[in-house]
């Protein structure tokens, strides 16, 4: 066990970031590799928290417990579990290639385009990393920081519409978290979420911290039907802000639902899980035809998103479902597992789109389907990577995008086949929106001389989207290094989820 | 321990003693010339008030609740430390100002002696143990704002916000003053000691009429909904310089008022008056975050975000628990720390004839002047209460303290309207990092004055990071 290995990885690339900043934006060489070494060497911190995690044990790992607000009960309290982890080294390995991928397309005040994306991402591994939720919200409220000033400043025309929306959307989801949570502490007497977790609550109270959690965590996620700032948010966003948006941002969504509502408040969870399922099958319905019929690249990948993310609330939620319907537990493992995989897998292919109409909008300058056609003539090794990921995105077999759909369907099966079914249309409505956007895109006959003139990728694009690729097809063909690393972990929010937290006396 | 003949038992007095000889003393340099010497009165003004903080620390350090001059006077922790940072933010304001009174010809001493004489009011408020004491103090304070806000004789805005201000702060200390003498009327007593205690055995309707009135004052002092009227005017029409002092050592002198009277003094009939500070702090955080979003002038863009913090401090002292107290002094400190940089910041942005207070004329200043934009940046976020930075720490210790007490709905509130407040302050980061400069280019501040608005800021940022040290004062003062 290294101490201190999780405050290294969260602190790094904040002072890093720093460091960039005051390289200033004359010296935009130094502050490109100052980035770059920064986000590589957090990402070699990262290989021993790899290596050294024990897969056999739900117990938090590399704890870090030092006193920070005593006069609130609060601690500077890291570590991280099989469910954590993962999404800790999403983010690191995602930083990378937003580093990379603003390295010549940049202009625009650099140090600060590559400072706001480090800080973000010790701010974003710090949301992961934290056990005491005062910390974890210290984190989820400061990450807005950086992204606001991302999309205000490089984004497209509409930015200062989509990043006020963006801020303000996700601010006032967040400050009834933190009413919940100061409500929760007044109970538990300390900030820290394992605490907070074995706190026995009433019904009535744990329904309105239900809804105060949901109100945050699904304006992140997003789910249906506060999902319309992300549409904004990413068509404004630069190419990199999106990349973070839709792979990182949208998981601690998906992230305190695990850590906080479903543990925090089983039984309401229970009581309200109708809501949240239908609420996941309307995402993943209806937002898939309203990708269907988008006209702007990144409009179709965003709300795509919105979609894949219906899979992951609808995997977490599933549970008391399976239970009702079979009175076991059995099975309802995969519908947690399909919802973490598919947070990690979502991550990686929507990251990796993203790159993909970054490395167009870069060439052509426009986003809209119809000014592409025939990009396969000119650009080959484009055109390879983009089908393969489009292809992950409507859940080929053999690559990540498969895995945690198919464990979720698997689990709503159990459920009710009804459930299955409606969740199970993805598969063929994905393919339709992500086919129809290649085919217009990729083939057919070259559409106009822009197209004509373009060229491949270069060196640093191909490093960029073939190291992706390789990860969405490692996931995919070989999971077991993923499913082992947080088996126990959601095994353990199982248990935590079928104990009721009603007090006794109540029951 | 016979300094100059002073008798023993007014050592704790020292702060005011010293600060009124200072006033003096700068009243009689002005006058044989010292006037004529560029900076020579605020130079000597700060190293007063700088040798104030020694003197208090090291003789009026008064820790126990000492009562003094036939109790009309306490001295205590709680005042020891309002007072230190009283003399450490009335410093800072008066550096800040300097390079802007210079640019406008107001380098008249009387100025600063003025500024000494408000400050002394804010420190006779909190060392007040009797009805007496607080109304000398909050009159002392107000005369002195008065005389402030027109300082600059030429302005007709000034002139008319200062007028506002004296007519309407006439009718505040008469309301006081009326309230008074019914709660004196009722119990024979001005001493807040005791004064809870006896008002209890009054009849109901006298004791509820005589604190509405007081609470109406309060309000007033603090530029409170439905007494907020005079705050937009003044806090744009007086100098900006002037406009900062309101803001911040001002303040500390209504946190004062309202802490000795209702905390202490009427802390036996909490039942009485913490409804009706409820009521005053959801309208002002109402009216101020929503009226503030329509506002083009930063001025009068901070005076209404200056109502919806007031509403917030006004909320900590409606839970009428020690929690709330903590949580409203600890507000208060937060409050006074980062709004003496935004108007800091402001004043330095301005230069002869360009008064940089119009918000679009931040418009573009990241790329003209990019650590002052960096330094707003932190600022307006700390406003907003968003984390890393204290003013994040400070609602939290609020809502906190209203959920301990019960007061569910009224977190919530608070939360939901200070979103709708976080829009004005995200719209200064909007004009400065979003938006192409516009061809009025703001002043270039120099190093020294560029050094303290970085330190400055960064205790916003420390404390954020950091927030134990002062959560863990404010908890000590409110035992």
């Amino acid at each position: 066990m290294h101490p201190g290995l999780l405050s290294v990885v969260i602190w790094l690339p904040i002072l890093g970031g720093i460091a960039t900043l005051s390289a200033g934006d004359t010296r935009a060489q130094l502050a490109r590799w100052l980035a770059l070494a920064t986000s590589l060497l957090t990402l070699a911190a990262c290989v021993p928290l790899y290596l050294q995690f024990a897969n056999g044990t739900a117990n938090f790992q590399f704890i870090e417990r030092a006193e920070w607000i005593p006069a609130l009960h609060s601690q500077y309290y890291l570590g991280v579990d099989g469910i954590s982890l993962p999404l800790i080294l999403l983010t690191v390995f995602m930083t990378v290639p937003v580093i990379i991928a603003g390295w010549s397309v940049v202009e625009k005040r650099p140090a600060q385009y590559y400072a706001a994306f480090l800080i973000m991402e010790g701010l974003m591994i710090g949301v992961f990393a934290a056990l005491d939720s005062l910390l974890f919200y210290f984190f989820w409220e400061a990450m807005l920081i950086p992204m606001f000033v991302i999309i205000g400043i490089w984004g497209g025309p509409r930015r200062v519409y989509a990043t006020l929306k963006f801020f303000l959307y996700t601010f006032l989801g967040s400050v009834l978290m933190l009413v919940a949570l100061v409500y929760l502490y007044l109970k538990a007497g300390n900030y820290s979420i394992a605490s907070m977790q074995q706190l026995p609550l009433t019904l009535i109270e744990q329904r309105w911290l239900f809804l105060a959690f949901l109100v945050a965590f699904a304006v992140k996620v997003p789910m249906w039907p506060v999902h319309t700032w992300l549409p904004d948010a990413h068509v404004e966003a630069p190419t990199g802000g999106s990349v973070i948006l839709a792979a990182i941002m949208l998981k601690m969504g998906g992230y305190g639902l695990l850590r906080f509502s479903l543990p925090i408040t089983p039984d309401a969870s229970h009581e309200l899980d109708w809501l949240m399922v239908s609420l996941s099958l309307i995402a993943i319905v209806y937002i898939a035809f309203v990708a269907l019929v988008q006209q702007d690249m990144k409009k179709l990948v965003a709300y795509s998103s919105i979609a894949h993310m219906g899979f992951v609330t609808l995997g977490a939620f599933l549970v008391f479902f399976i239970l009702s319907a079979t009175g076991t537990t059995k099975g309802a493992v995969n519908g947690l597992d399909g919802a973490v995989v598919q947070m990690i897998s979502h991550g990686l292919i929507s990251g990796a789109m993203f790159l993909c109409i970054g490395v167009l909008y870069d060439r052509m300058h426009t986003r809209e389907i119809s000014a592409y056609g025939g990009v396969v003539n000119v650009m080959p090794k484009f055109a390879a990577l983009m089908v393969l990921f489009a292809l992950a995105n409507s859940g080929l077999p053999g690559t990540s995008g498969f895995i945690g759909e198919f464990l979720v369907i698997l689990a709503s099966f159990r459920a009710s086949f009804w459930f299955a079914l409606l969740a199970g249309t993805i598969l063929v409505l994905g393919a339709a929106y992500n086919l129809w956007l290649v085919k217009r895109v990729i083939f057919g006959p070259v559409a106009n001389d822009k197209v004509a003139a373009l060229q491949d990728l270069n060196a640093r694009e191909f490093l960029v989207l073939g190291a992706l690729a390789l990860a969405v097809l490692l996931i995919g063909i070989w999971p077991a290094p993923l499913l082992n690393m947080m088996e126990v972990s959601v095994q353990h929010l199982l248990q935590q989820l079928v104990a009721s937290k009603i007090p006794m006396s109540l029951q | 321990m016979n300094l100059l003949g002073m008798p023993a038992n007014a050592w704790p007095a020292i702060p005011e003693i010293w600060l009124a000889l200072s006033a003096c003393v700068i009243l009689m340099v002005d006058v044989y010339g010292g006037g004529k010497r560029r900076g020579l009165i605020a130079t000597i003004t700060m190293l007063a008030l700088l040798l104030g903080v020694v003197l208090s620390s090291n003789f009026g350090m008064v820790l126990q609740h000492t009562v003094l001059f036939n109790g009309l006077y306490v001295a205590d922790a709680l005042g020891t430390f309002v007072k230190l940072a009283g003399f450490v933010a009335m410093a800072t304001a008066i550096y800040y100002s300097q390079d802007y009174l210079e640019q406008r010809d107001m380098v008249g001493g009387e100025y600063y002696v003025l500024c000494l004489t408000g400050l002394l009011g804010v420190f006779v408020l909190i060392s007040a143990n009797s009805l007496l004491t607080v109304y000398l103090g909050i009159e002392l304070l107000s005369l002195s704002l008065y005389a402030l806000v027109a300082f600059d004789r030429d302005s007709g805005t000034a002139a008319e916000a200062a007028i506002k201000y004296f007519v309407l702060g006439a009718i505040g200390s008469g309301a006081l003053l009326y309230g008074m003498s019914m709660l004196y009327g009722l119990t024979g007593t001005l001493d807040l000691d005791t004064l809870s205690a006896v008002v209890r055995h009054g009849p109901d309707g006298a004791v509820i009429i005589g604190i509405a009135f007081v609470v109406a004052a309060i309000a007033f002092k603090f530029g409170a909904v439905p007494f907020h009227m005079w705050v937009p005017d003044v806090y744009q029409g007086a100098p900006t310089s002037v406009t900062l002092f309101i803001a911040t050592v001002s303040n500390l002198g209504s946190f004062a008022l309202i802490a000795r009277l209702l905390a202490h003094g009427l802390a036996g009939l909490p039942e009485y008056w913490t409804q009706m500070i409820m009521a005053v702090a959801v309208m002002s955080l109402a009216l101020g975050n929503v009226v503030a979003i329509a506002q083009t002038n930063i001025k009068r863009l901070l005076a209404y975000s200056a109502i919806a913090n007031a509403g917030f401090v006004l909320l900590g002292f409606a839970t009428g628990q020690s929690a709330g107290y903590q949580a409203a002094l600890n507000f208060t400190i937060a409050y006074v720390l980062t709004t003496l940089a935004s108007f800091g910041l402001v004043l330095m942005l301005s230069r002869r004839g360009f008064e940089h207070d119009e918000i679009a004329d931040f418009k573009g200043l990241s790329t003209r002047d990019p650590m002052l934009a960096a330094l707003m940046l932190v600022l307006m976020f700390s406003t907003a209460g968003v984390p890393p930075f204290v003013g994040f720490w400070a609602k939290l210790w609020i809502i906190q303290a209203l959920l301990g007490s019960g007061h569910i709905w009224a977190a919530v509130f608070a939360v939901v309207v200070s979103v709708v407040g976080a829009f004005y302050y995200l719209r200064v980061v909007w004009y400065m990092y979003f938006e192409a400069a516009g061809d009025r280019p703001p002043a270039a501040p120099r190093w020294r004055m560029r050094l303290i608005l970085l330190i400055n800021t960064l205790a916003v940022a420390a404390l954020g990071l950091l927030p134990n040290a002062l959560l863990d004062i404010c908890q000590r003062l409110f035992p």
